[in-house]
């Protein structure tokens, strides 16, 4: 029966390496199709054929995962159809668009699983877009794929346990750490001590990167509202405001963010219902405990189904495969099922502590700047958004996009849409619940013209 | 001064490419940002304002890192490898 | 406590061509109710390719056209914006010599219209165009018409008429229509009755329903046609461009922008259109083909709404032949956005006047139910 199953997987992170290794165990033989050129997602990404670093080096105290989901793929990569290196563009009917080195190609499937992961939630500040400033999750990824550093000396800025691992991470691999600025409050953190308790390993480790910081001298500040990147060619200095007092520091280069937010836009082409998520502060997929969503046969799993972590993601993705399996009528292990949920709620639970610890800054769209840009493909900036909504009655996300061009650019709202929705929210002195959600249109990502059209053995007989 | 700076992995092949009419040095392994951003301070300049972008997000979500090739083609520099002999352009308006 | 309100005038529709009689309505001293069950301008009045041309059209619309090209002229002073239009003229090309021999008999009918185009072929072609592909062997142009911004200009329709005091209720939505003998009755929900004279049936796509609920069937369909634009390119495209035979049409916006349609997209529900994979494979093929310098370049986005056609591809533009005081203006097939502003004002002297000095007997509904003549118009409205 499972010859007529055919199950693809989008993503090769923690979730979708779990999903597909689950699958493979169960007889099948999924499809992973993924953007990077190697299998580990952004978080156990692998760096470039030829570079030597110990795998210690690049993930830290996550190691031992990063290795396990690492051989977990390797041990299975006969038994799944893998395309690295591909885009789905676009998701229609029971049928993805792929794309990969410039040739289109369509994949049908049974059953999909969308691992999708996420990127870093952005709330620009002015001179955000200025060269050397870069995203915190984008500074990992110099760092970690390129045995780069975003500069020579770098602030680190924002909020999440992004901030303080990257700064880690840096300064061990020998950057100068200019600052460590979080926007959260330090009493935010104590009032989250407890809830954060139910991970107390994970605790740890925050503490621990933080200790070391400030063991080294590095200025490591809470409570901070950022003001301005200094340069134009580039960013040569960080100015931010301490309760009174601004403060400057000299950089080269600044990375920044507040925390992830989901790739949601195949789960949006195929039609799952979404919902809004008070913890992500976004829409997401409705899914229940196993990661189906509202439309048959499609799951979600990992941070793109809502930001968990890593650890999460794992466990959502074995179990968004288990979830496929018992569909298909597939004898699958209930207790282990039943386990992985429990699991899950244990780390949501934690993740509910950490948005209180790193709580996105609540007055950041009030003081957001007339003139400072807020879509960086398009260049619209705060105040057209909000004179779209003073003088043109704008109050949903797609009617503003309508106006104003903010999340038609190159990258479809990836970077603006939070950002976006919240000023909107606040000149309508509503909830950004109430704006609703940019809507996805193909393709997820820039499409070349001159595409080659490869037709897949598949197709041909049709 | 460049943007980026090699922290680490030196001992990779040398690739040779040409950014702005200049020779330069890769490394093999390097995105095409790593190669451009350890030899200068921007991937292009924005359509609009004409401001310098020298990419963000790093991870092929952002799409700000576009650059042009002496042959008009586009490429995203953080997801596209370094290939010996590249012409790239950070300004492909520029009077040749 | 349903909100009670009675009219001369209610319109159902907010895009084009019910906000521009909305404004027309208005500019004339008449009180409108204007119910549009989306955002005003937020379908295929917002999302349509933005051609601005005369040039292509039958010979029955070119009247309307030519009154709608004076209207465009005087945009900004219309609508507060100059909504991106520009008259960058619009060119049809031929691909065969048949092509070449169909424009040149259209330019010869066209002209009795007082519609001036210029066919330009051979050397002088490629010289005008050289970022034209080899497949394009000559084309007509008419150097008036042009191209504008349909998100900006369809929804600054709506919002001058409510400047000027028209009731404009979005993301209201018509459930019910009866007529009482005497006035309309719309219910919205348990929100909103309006009673009114005249109803002018402008519900796009969905306005056979009206139409039906009224004894006037139409054989009306849905299209959604399929578009996309790519990445901010260096100006090359000084002329929009649409084909002989159809096919692909494709223009450039002053930031860059190529904005290239062709081929169908497909409905997702009963309101929602998406593009279709082949249609934008197809598009792709024969934008590269038709502009070189797309060559390298990259679509960011694609969409498609979700149009009323009728058979003939002419709209129903009129009175009503069962039921006075309504009017129809719908089945605009893809192409009202250029005629829609003077579409309102005929509608508008309609309800003023009983009549309208454009020709538009062309577009009756009885062409479709079989009725010999239009209704009587309802009592003139009041001022």
């Amino acid at each position: 029966m499972t010859a007529s199953i055919r199950p693809v997987v989008v993503g090769a992170g923690p979730a979708g390496v779990r999903a597909a290794q689950t699958l493979v165990a169960a007889g099948l033989r999924p499809v992973v199709v993924d953007e990077a050129p190697a299998w580990g997602g952004q978080i156990y990404r692998q760096q470039p054929p030829g570079f030597t670093r110990p795998k210690r080096a690049l993930y830290g105290f996550e190691v031992t995962r990063a290795k396990a989901v690492h051989a977990a793929m390797a041990a299975i990569r006969d038994r799944v159809d893998y395309r690295p290196h591909t885009l789905v563009w676009n998701a229609e009917g029971e049928r993805l668009d792929l794309l990969s080195d410039g040739r289109a190609a369509t994949l049908t499937y049974t059953h999909l699983i969308l691992a999708t992961g996420a990127t870093d939630r952005v709330l620009p500040f002015p001179g955000w877009t200025t060269p050397g400033v870069y995203t915190l999750g984008g500074a990992q990824v110099a760092l970690k794929f390129q045995g780069c550093g975003i500069g020579r000396r770098v602030a680190f800025l924002g909020t999440g346990p992004l901030l303080y691992l990257v700064a880690y991470q840096y300064a061990r691999a020998g950057a100068a750490v200019a600052a460590v600025l979080d926007t959260a409050p330090f009493t935010a953190k104590l009032q989250a001590a407890p809830g954060m308790l139910r991970l107390p390993a994970v605790f740890a480790k925050g503490l621990w990167y933080l200790a070391w910081l400030k063991a080294r001298g590095i200025p490591v500040r809470s409570g901070v509202r950022p003001l301005q990147v200094e340069g134009e060619a580039r960013a040569t200095g960080l100015l931010w405001r301490e309760g009174t007092r601004e403060r400057r520091v000299a950089c080269d280069a600044v990375a920044f963010g507040y925390g992830l937010r989901s790739e949601t836009q195949l789960a949006d082409l195929l039609g799952c219902r979404f919902a809004f998520d008070a913890l992500d502060r976004a829409y997401l997929p409705v899914r229940d405990a196993a990661g189906r969503t509202s439309v048959p046969h499609v799951y979600v799993a990992g941070d793109g189904a809502g930001v968990m972590g890593a650890d999460a993601a794992e466990r959502a993705g074995e179990r968004a495969a288990l979830a496929l399996l018992q569909d298909i009528g597939t004898a699958v292990d209930g207790a282990r099922a039943l386990h992985l949920e429990r699991e899950l709620g244990r780390i949501q639970g934690f993740r509910r502590a950490l948005e209180r610890a790193f709580p996105v800054p609540a007055d950041w769209a009030a003081n957001v700047p007339d003139d400072l840009v807020i879509c960086r493909c398009e260049e619209v900036r705060a105040g057209e958004l909000r004179a779209a909504t003073r003088e043109a009655g704008a109050r949903e996300m797609n009617r503003l996009k309508a106006l104003t061009r903010v999340g038609m650019g190159r990258c479809q709202g990836r970077m603006c849409g939070t950002a976006a929705a919240e000023i909107l929210a606040q000149a309508c002195d509503t909830a950004p619940e109430a704006v609703g959600r940019l809507r996805g249109q193909p393709p997820v990502k820039p499409l070349p013209v001159a595409l080659a059209r490869h037709v897949e053995p598949e197709e041909v007989g049709r | 001064m460049p943007i980026l700076t090699r922290l680490a992995e030196h001992d990779r092949r040398p690739l040779r490419f040409m950014l702005d009419g200049r020779p330069c040095i890769g490394r093999e392994g390097d995105t095409v940002l790593t190669a451009v951003l350890t030899e200068a301070e921007r991937l292009r300049l924005s359509e609009f304002s004409g401001a310098p972008r020298a990419g963000f997000c790093l991870m092929g979500a952002c799409q700000d890192c576009w650059i042009a090739t002496e042959t008009g083609e586009c490429l995203r520099a953080c997801t596209t490898f370094l290939a010996e002999g590249m012409r790239l352009l950070t300004d492909p308006g520029a009077a040749p | 406590m349903i909100e009670r309100l009675v009219t001369p005038v209610a319109i159902v529709g907010g895009g084009i061509v019910g906000a521009s009689a909305a404004l027309a309505l208005r500019r004339m001293g008449l009180a409108v109710v204007l119910l549009e069950r989306d955002f005003c301008g937020s379908r295929s009045s917002g999302v349509n390719y933005g051609g601005v041309r005369r040039q292509g059209r039958p010979m029955a619309q070119l009247p309307l056209a030519e009154r709608a090209h004076r209207i465009w002229a005087r945009l900004p002073e219309l609508i507060g914006i100059d909504g991106e239009y520009v008259r960058s003229g619009h060119l049809k090309l031929a691909r065969s010599e048949e092509d070449l021999a169909s424009l040149e008999a259209y330019r010869e009918r066209a002209r009795e219209h007082g519609l001036d185009l210029e066919i330009v072929a051979g050397h002088a072609f490629r010289a005008r165009y050289p970022w034209l592909g080899q497949r394009a062997l000559a084309g007509s142009l008419s150097p008036e018409d042009g191209h504008a911004n349909p998100r900006l200009v369809s929804p600054a329709f709506a919002r001058a008429a409510a400047r000027l005091g028209a009731d404009v209720r979005e993301q209201t939505r018509v459930d019910e229509v009866a007529h009482d003998g005497r006035d309309f009755v719309l219910r919205c929900g348990d929100r909103l009755e309006v009673r009114a004279r005249f109803l002018l049936n402008c519900a796009g796509a969905w306005a056979g329903a009206i139409a039906e609920r009224f004894g006037e069937p139409v054989p009306m369909t849905s299209g959604h046609p399929n578009m996309a634009v790519t990445e901010p390119l260096p100006l090359f495209m000084d002329v929009n461009i649409g084909v002989e035979g159809g096919g692909i049409y494709g223009r450039q916006v002053a930031r860059g922008n190529c904005v290239i349609g062709g081929g169908q997209g497909y409905g997702l529900d009963a309101e929602r259109a998406r593009p279709a994979r082949e249609a934008i494979f197809a598009l792709l093929v024969q934008a590269a083909e038709l502009f070189p310098e797309l060559r390298h370049a990259h679509v960011i986005r694609s969409w498609s709404g979700t149009e009323g056609y009728l058979p003939d591809r002419d709209p129903v533009i009129g009175f009503s032949t069962t039921t006075p005081g309504l009017v129809h203006a719908f089945g605009f097939a893809g192409a009202g956005f250029q005629i829609g502003p003077a579409v309102g004002e005929v509608l508008a002297e309609l309800v003023r006047d009983g009549a309208t000095p454009t020709p538009i007997a062309a577009f009756s509904i009885t062409r479709f139910t079989g009725a010999e003549r239009a209704a009587q118009p309802a009592a003139a409205a009041p001022r």
